[in-house]
């Protein structure tokens, strides 16, 4: 992705399946993809609930997004973060989140890189745009 | 009485508005976004780790699948639609949407 496209963010701050909200929001994720702009993506609050591991939606009857997920660097989405703070809070560990991605020479699973707050400020500070879910 | 909770305990405070109004006995079922307070050792997990000791907790058994949780608080009983059926035939229902 070029680095002089605009800086924008997206903000997932939903628990997912019991709304549409992460669901869209993955979708834009696909969309901005296809531009040429400098795209981030950060899961925090509820929305670090999206990347628990061992999802399974069968029993709701819907197919869930977690395929999609895995597929972001594939279509070079890799600014991929998630605060710290949010999955503790979970109970959910940080070496056990869904990956986005596998590393092309070692198939090694990339992961959303974990973040404190203030780190996730500053990035938010330079934005042209956010996009909030 | 049957309590539903449909709401994440993170996101807003319908699971302990219920609680404060729910009577001894009175029996709590979490569904949907509700199920993320049967998790343990999380932020909102001393909610329902208390209401056990006064209340049967469900948890719907599709809803903590579709969000990967297994590891839940002692006592949190997993049910099945047809449990929430039967659930539904013998109690008076309030929803805290």
């Amino acid at each position: 992705m070029a680095a002089t496209g605009k800086k924008v963010m997206v903000t997932v701050r939903k628990a997912p399946h019991g709304s549409i909200y992460v669901q869209e929001s993955i979708e834009v994720m696909f969309i901005f993809a296809t531009y040429d702009m400098d795209l981030s993506v950060v899961f925090m609050d509820d929305g670090v609930l999206a990347l628990h591991p061992g999802q399974d939606t069968k029993g709701l009857g819907i197919k869930g997004f977690m395929a999609s997920l895995g597929a972001l660097v594939d279509w070079e989405v890799t600014k991929v973060y998630v605060d710290r703070q949010s999955l503790k809070e979970r109970n959910i560990a940080e070496d056990a989140i869904i990956s986005i991605g596998k590393d092309e020479e070692t198939d090694a699973p990339i992961r959303p890189k974990v973040l404190d707050s203030a780190e996730i400020a500053a990035m938010m500070a330079v934005q042209h745009s956010l996009v909030s879910f | 009485m049957l309590h539903t909770v449909n709401k994440s305990p993170f996101q807003n405070s319908a699971l302990e508005n219920c609680l404060r109004v729910a009577q001894k006995g009175d029996v709590i079922l979490l569904l949907e976004d509700g199920v993320y307070a049967a998790s343990a050792g999380t932020a909102r997990s001393s909610l329902i780790e208390q209401a056990v000791k006064q209340h049967t907790v469900y948890a719907i058994d599709a809803d903590l699948k579709a969000r990967g949780l297994g590891n839940l608080i002692k006592d949190v009983r997993v049910a099945s639609y047809g449990d929430f059926v039967d659930l539904v035939e013998q109690h008076p229902v309030h929803a805290w949407l």
